[in-house]
């Protein structure tokens, strides 16, 4: 049968919640920021909290005098619907803007997918449309915008491989999100259509010699790579959404210099852009 | 003479059942098959009709059925299947962690033993659609069953203790196993379920005797490892034959390519060929896999002893809506325009009937037995559907109103074939679905651009209909509306007599022949099972169910999924719940037993 999994981790991470939930009961909630985090996912958020939404939540957090505490959950299935929308926690770090199950605040950060390969191989490969494309050993991220660009372009064959996007720490560890990168850098594939961040922050633990181009947005034409992220909360939840978008605003340098260390690759904000050129 | 020749079995059962490890030719299933005092297979017998010769309840006096006891099986996911009577021992299996009861007949419902096996419980975040179980078999003095965890065990029938276990599947990569599989001589055939993680399908057999894997096939691939017999579709070389587990696939995408095998398995002795067929190619995403996808979809008959497969039909070639083949193969001769036909009928997810020649695979009929739009028929000549090409879903692209929906035009509820009659009672849905492109999803940190699915009712509002279906020319002959989708079995008995559940939770007894409403009785959880008769030591005929809703459709009540997301459960939510299921039935399996006042 059939599609993404239903059941999701209801039954094994029950205990957890529970556990969790208590816990939430007797501490002061008007002073933590209850955040939903994936307990094994950098370059995002793990339980060491070494990650990207980690360093950011306690920036966010510290700025409107709270702490941070933390839900886990792997960010697949399941989340909204049995941790946010059941109150266990009630913020969504790094979620794209428009992601309808939540409400999401302005964003704080714009990226794309990206096309890498090694800068000592000599490829000048900046678009899908490169006939190159069709030689060179492709690692993509299944069901990813650039996965579906490369159907388009009847790029499917044998030079295609693919790598799972629904990661799970629990039972796909082996197929955790830098992989690609990594079998990027050991040169098993030519050229890497990945997630910006994960590219960028991997590249930069390996300190290996890597080109990211950022692949040309292009909605209209049903290619689109670039994102706006935001944080989401519970729909219905103005307030904290309200109190976020100001911590954002008030926080934007110290933002920029955590999404710069994790080595995100940035695109300008649609309320720069808009700003910077006037076409959006 | 039916009742004497009963007595007779009884006797030849009996005493091989009880010196146990030396059973003789009286306790194969192929000859238990036929004492309809038993119900010793999944599907009553090898053609899958599920058909009984009892004659005790008949429409006059079925008004008269009350439950002679019932009993609760422990677990609260959705409950498929039948349980078995084998002598005067009844085997009851539950959903996860599929417990398994012994009941003595005998002894008033005693418990003689229960067994729940050792499960890897990382087989429960990957299960497709509810941890269900859809049955177990029998043969010489075993029980043999299999796992959510994909394993196939087999156990003493007299005493429950584990005789061997192997592993068919790996959790951990999505493989898990939900259906029954089929004991054919001394080999248990058994398939593997996980499509939606690219599980690339197979069917094995085991040595009853051992648990040694004799052989498997796989569904997509090289011919060797797909076991092509030398006149593989010779009858019908346009079905396609060499090569074509690898060509209508990109590079190496039949690797995972899906085809897996979770439905029900028919045999023929005389042809000495087993039935199965495989559900829907991988990737979701129809752009990523062009070509055929050579062999999901597809109906295949093989030699149960050797694996060979001697024809294969794809049904529906490059699948774009998840109508899993997987459904049952019903044996019949039947005779379609004045001449006798051994026939091979079945009711496909993509909404047609088909009747075969199970000789060799050539196309009789296919009828929309359900309302679809996808296809608006079959060509007799190539065995292809004629596509409407505007219900081809694509990513990112809306299309609206495909019928039959991805639950298909019938799901895993299995229909059942009276001689009698000659007429089909098949359980069927009715509902069509909207692909609707979405702003954007997310998953694990990486956002994208993705198809949700909307479910919604079918032509007329109700979501389902038990219909009666004359193969011969592919038309129904009656029909009865249900409000909720007819997702549980059908059995049929001589007297005219057909029963079948409802998942709002009411046993209905219907007439074979006009479709009357002759007796309900409403049970405790919604009917997603497939009711079955036999004798019991008394010489009383029983009929039992079980109650306990489910399935695909059911699983925002057995999860109590919140009703928030019109989406979740891959669209089943918002329909299940607008539909009134939730105040119609609520969790809990349990096997129902009903008797004659």
């Amino acid at each position: 049968m059939t599609r993404q999994a239903i059941i999701a981790r209801w039954l094994a991470g029950v205990a957890v919640l529970l556990c969790a939930h208590a816990g939430r009961a007797v501490a002061d909630e008007a002073k933590q920021l209850q955040v939903c985090g994936d307990p094994n996912n950098l370059p995002f958020s793990n339980e060491k909290l070494e990650g990207i939404e980690n360093k950011i939540a306690d920036v966010i957090a510290k700025d409107l005098g709270m702490t941070v505490a933390y839900t886990w959950w792997p960010h697949q299935r399941g989340l909204v619907k049995r941790v946010l929308n059941t109150g266990h926690c009630d913020v969504m770090l790094g979620i794209p803007k428009g992601y309808d199950p939540v409400l999401w605040t302005k964003s704080y950060y714009r990226t794309g997918y990206v096309l890498a390969y090694r800068k000592d191989r000599g490829l000048k490969v900046r678009t899908l449309d490169d006939p190159l494309l069709k030689k060179l050993k492709i690692g993509v991220q299944v069901n990813t915008p650039p996965h579906d660009a490369l159907g388009k372009r009847g790029i499917v064959g044998d030079n295609v491989v693919g790598y799972q996007l629904m990661f799970d720490s629990n039972f796909h560890a082996e197929d955790y999100p830098g992989k690609l990168v990594e079998d990027l850098i050991a040169g098993s594939i030519d050229v890497a259509l990945v997630w910006g961040p994960i590219a960028g922050y991997f590249a930069k633990k390996k300190a290996a010699p890597l080109e990211l181009v950022l692949l040309e947005d292009k909605p209209e034409s049903g290619n689109r790579f670039a994102f706006d992220i935001s944080m989401g909360v519970r729909k219905g939840n103005q307030e904290l959404k309200g109190k976020l978008e100001e911590a954002l605003a008030r926080r934007h340098d110290e933002i920029k210099h955590i999404l710069d260390d994790f080595g995100v690759p940035l695109l300008p904000a649609a309320e720069e852009k808009a700003r910077g050129n006037g076409a959006r | 003479m039916r009742l004497k020749s009963f007595v007779v079995s009884i006797v030849a059962v009996f005493l091989p059942v009880a010196a146990y490890g030396q059973s003789g030719p009286g306790d194969d299933p192929m000859s238990l098959q036929g004492d309809d005092g038993q119900w010793v297979l999944p599907a009553k017998n090898y053609a899958a009709t599920r058909f009984s010769t009892l004659n005790k309840i008949t429409p006059e006096n079925v008004t008269h059925l009350k439950v002679a006891w019932s009993m609760s099986t422990g677990t609260n996911q959705g409950h498929e299947g039948a349980p078995l009577v084998v002598g005067t021992t009844m085997y009851v299996h539950s959903s996860y962690p599929n417990n398994i009861f012994a009941i003595d007949l005998a002894k008033d419902g005693a418990i003689k033993w229960k067994y729940t096996p050792k499960q890897d419980n990382r087989a429960v975040p990957v299960a497709c659609c509810d941890l269900v179980n859809r049955g177990l078999n029998y043969s010489h003095g075993k029980i043999l069953m299999s796992t959510l965890d994909a394993q196939v065990i087999a156990l003493d029938a007299n005493t429950g203790k584990e005789l061997w276990k192997v592993k068919n599947g790996d959790p951990t990569k999505g493989e898990t196993i939900t259906s029954a599989g089929l004991v054919v001589k001394d080999k248990y055939i058994v398939g593997i379920s996980g499509g939606e993680f690219g599980v690339r399908g197979h069917v094995t057999a085991y040595d009853i005797n051992s648990g040694k894997k004799v052989w498997r096939a796989y569904s997509t691939g090289p011919d060797e490892e797909l076991m092509l017999a030398p006149d593989f579709n010779a009858a019908n070389p346009h079905y396609g034959q060499k090569g074509l587990g690898t060509s209508t696939w990109q590079g190496d995408a039949w690797k995972r390519g899906g085809g897996t095998t979770w439905g029900w398995y028919s045999y023929d002795p005389t042809l000495n060929l087993f039935y199965y067929s495989t559900g829907n190619p991988g990737t979701w995403n129809p752009d990523q896999r062009p070509g055929d996808n050579k062999w999901s979809m597809t109906i295949w008959a093989r030699d149960p002893d050797t694996g060979m497969a001697h024809w294969g039909y794809q049904m529906t070639p490059h699948d774009a809506w998840d109508y899993d083949g997987v459904n049952e193969s019903i044996l019949a001769d039947l005779t379609i325009a004045g001449k006798k036909v051994q026939a091979l009928v079945h009711f496909d997810r993509n909404g047609f009937g088909y009747t075969l020649d199970r000789t060799n695979g050539t196309l009789l009929v296919a009828e929309p037995f359900a309302a679809v739009n996808w296809a608006k028929s079959i060509d007799k000549k190539t065995g292809r559907p004629v596509e409407d090409i505007t219900k081809r879903t694509k990513q990112g692209t809306v299309t609206k109103d495909i019928c039959p929906n991805a639950m298909g035009g019938k799901d895993q509820q299995p229909a059942a074939f009276s001689p009698k009659t000659g007429l089909f009672y098949v359980p069927t849905n009715n509902m069509c679905m909207d692909y609707e492109a979405t702003e954007v999803k997310y998953t694990a940190g990486a956002p994208y651009v993705g198809a949700n699915v909307l479910m919604k009712p079918g032509p007329g509002g109700q979501l389902g209909e038990l219909i009666a279906w004359d193969a011969t020319t592919g038309k129904k002959v009656w029909g009865i509306k249900e409000q909720q989708p007819a997702w549980g079995g059908v059995l049929a008995t001589t007297t005219d007599v057909v029963f079948y559940g409802t998942m709002d939770g009411w046993f209905k007894a219907v007439h074979a022949k006009t479709g009357k409403i002759l007796w309900k009785h409403k049970v405790g959880s919604g009917i997603i099972g497939a009711p079955m008769t036999f004798l019991g030591p008394n010489k009383k005929q029983y009929v039992a169910v079980y109650s306990g809703v489910g399935g695909w459709f059911g699983l925002p009540v057995s999860l109590d999924l919140p009703p928030n997301d019109p989406y979740a459960a891959l669209g089943a939510v918002g329909l299940a719940y607008k539909n009134g299921l939730d105040k119609a039935t609520t969790k809990g399996g349990t096997v129902y037993v009903f008797e004659l006042e």
